[in-house]
């Protein structure tokens, strides 16, 4: 590994520390920000010449804290009023060493920096924005490309959200007991997002937005690090590693998304596998179930499966029942239907779904798993109707592709070339059990 | 003589590294790890999963007691360790806690292993 390479990985490790330490002292984070850049830049003129210090967080701390004080001193001379609140704290930092941060001073200075990321007045996109550019330290440029938005759309994003997380004083504040958790929980959902964003992606994509997944997992891992006995977020970082784990067996060499059933099992990530299914064994040890823990529970199913046929289809008919008495929702009931299919058949499957036609009427994977399990059952008119509106409603090439190859299947079979029992795939649903 | 060498380093900063970076160091270790095999003087080799994927067992008491995360305290030494294969985390702290009937006192920490060489022929 190069010299830089190496300095950027203990600079990127030891960044969230630094920062939000540098937030406690200046209170702003464009100060805080600029300050662990200028600490940084010295980082990377001082440390080739003398060697990495025993603690990089706390020498970037010291360095930017300095930086930072020259910098308001500098400007205040040029303002006749100077901010004194925004340096109203340097008398106990200046008393303070660097050396006496304990641990509990870092808990809450990273709570306090991802709190604020996270506030409850900022709109989920922007809290995105924020988190990635303070406390993951992407570049604007970086984040811009992983969004397919352009660079001034997104600096303005992440302005915005600043100019928000100034105005609501209050969001310096570690919030009391009561607060925390819906916080916390603020946060886990935000590094859900984060994945998201990055695991929605087609092939042309996948390699810029593979970074918002691991920026994703690295904050889990973070926020983990911080609340090390909290099920659900252990059950988020499982999630998260177990969906990850899958990437190089998304796309076909062509480029076309490859449902999960069909992926070459042989390419997924073991390491990333073990990682999430260790983390599940923890969660699951609590007995305090959430939904973070029962989708990691399902990736983990399919994780678990050597090959598709080996998945065990009634424990996931089963998670995803548990998943609906948490979160209500038609598409998760569809998702069980999917289960269902696979674990008893056709017919009790699309039993289930047809109440949903109201809700789901313009729902691309509503109308492509009703046309599976209609074609499974014999019913291929009916069949073919549904595949005809999954296809006007496809979101994307790939799944009107998809479709399309379902509906040559029924063709073959009106033609006699194939059996009504020929093998039928699911339609993926948005869920676990389905990439691309 | 065997000796076992143990891997310290910041977890942060390894889980920093790009998956680039990481295999290059993996390619390198590999050249140095193929020579040792050759001339017979390496045993195993493990890569342990980040520490959040630890659970400690304290068996300083009785019954012991489990706790998420890695084992934190310095007083204690690194004495020894085990490598046992297990479907899941039960089945491994069901094993710890029978090994800390024997031996009671101290902790075991209880870590996933991400990566595994086995080359039982090199050291016999």
């Amino acid at each position: 590994m190069s010299e830089s390479a190496w300095i950027g990985a203990v600079l990127t490790a030891a960044r969230p520390r630094a920062v939000a330490a540098l937030l406690r002292y200046f209170r702003n984070l464009d100060m805080a920000d600029e300050a662990f850049q200028e600490a940084s830049l010295r980082a990377l003129r001082t440390w080739p010449k003398n060697g990495p210090p025993r603690d990089a967080a706390a020498w970037l701390i010291m360095v930017g804290r300095n930086a930072g004080i020259d910098a308001v001193r500098r400007t205040s001379k040029q303002d006749p009023l100077p901010p004194e609140e925004v340096i109203s704290d340097l008398t106990d930092v200046e008393a303070a060493t660097v050396e006496q941060i304990d641990s509990a001073d870092y808990r809450d200075d990273i709570l306090r920096l991802l709190f604020t990321c996270c506030h409850p007045e900022l709109p989920a996109t922007q809290q995105i924005a924020l988190a990635l550019r303070i406390v993951s330290g992407l570049s604007v440029k970086q984040i811009a490309r992983a969004f397919l938005v352009g660079e001034a759309a997104m600096e303005q994003r992440i302005t915005r959200a600043k100019a928000r997380v100034a105005d609501a004083r209050v969001a310096f504040e570690t919030p009391g007991a009561a607060d925390r958790a819906e916080r916390v929980a603020a946060v886990a959902a935000m590094i859900y997002l984060v994945f998201n964003e990055g695991y929605t992606t087609n092939v042309f994509e996948q390699g810029v937005k593979a970074t918002l997944c691991e920026e994703a997992i690295r904050l889990a891992r973070l926020l983990l690090g911080l609340y090390p006995t909290e099920p659900e977020i252990m059950g988020l970082a499982a999630l998260l590693l177990l969906q990850h784990a899958r990437a190089a067996a998304r796309f076909d060499p062509d480029g076309s998304a490859v449902l999960l059933d069909d992926q070459d099992r042989t390419r997924w990530n073991r390491t990333q596998i073990a990682e999430g299914l260790a983390l599940i064994d923890k969660a699951v040890r609590h007995r305090r179930p959430g939904p973070y823990q029962v989708q990691a529970a399902i990736a983990g199913l399919h994780a678990r499966a050597v090959r598709a046929t080996d998945t065990d289809w009634g424990e996931i008919e089963l998670l995803y029942g548990t998943l609906e008495r948490m979160q209500p929702s038609p598409v998760i009931t569809l998702n069980r239907s999917v289960a269902v299919s696979k674990a008893r058949g056709p017919a009790p499957a699309l039993a289930m779904i047809e109440p949903l036609a109201g809700k789901l009427a313009s729902y691309f994977y509503f109308h492509g798993a009703r046309g599976a399990f209609l074609m499974e059952l014999g019913r291929e008119p009916e069949a073919r109707i549904a595949f005809d509106r999954a296809i006007a409603l496809a979101n994307t090439p790939a799944e009107a592709a998809h479709i399309r190859l379902q509906i040559d299947r029924l063709t073959a079979i009106d033609q006699g070339h194939a059996r009504r029992s020929s093998q039928v795939r699911d339609l993926g649903t948005p869920d676990l059990g389905k990439d691309g | 003589m065997q000796y076992a060498i143990l891997c310290y380093h910041d977890e942060k900063v390894t889980c920093a590294w790009s998956k680039e970076e990481d295999d290059a160091v993996m390619v390198k270790l590999g050249v140095v790890m193929e020579r040792l095999t050759r001339q017979g003087k390496l045993g195993p080799v493990a890569r342990l999963l980040p520490t959040t994927a630890a659970t400690t067992l304290r068996k300083d008491r009785e019954p012991g007691l489990v706790i998420d995360g890695p084992f934190a305290e310095t007083k204690e030494q690194l004495l020894g360790f085990y490598i046992v294969d297990c479907a899941d985390l039960d089945e491994v702290l069901g094993i710890a806690r029978e090994l800390g009937q024997a031996n009671p006192g101290g902790a075991y920490e209880i870590r996933p292993v991400g990566v595994f060489f086995d080359t039982p022929k090199a050291v016999s």
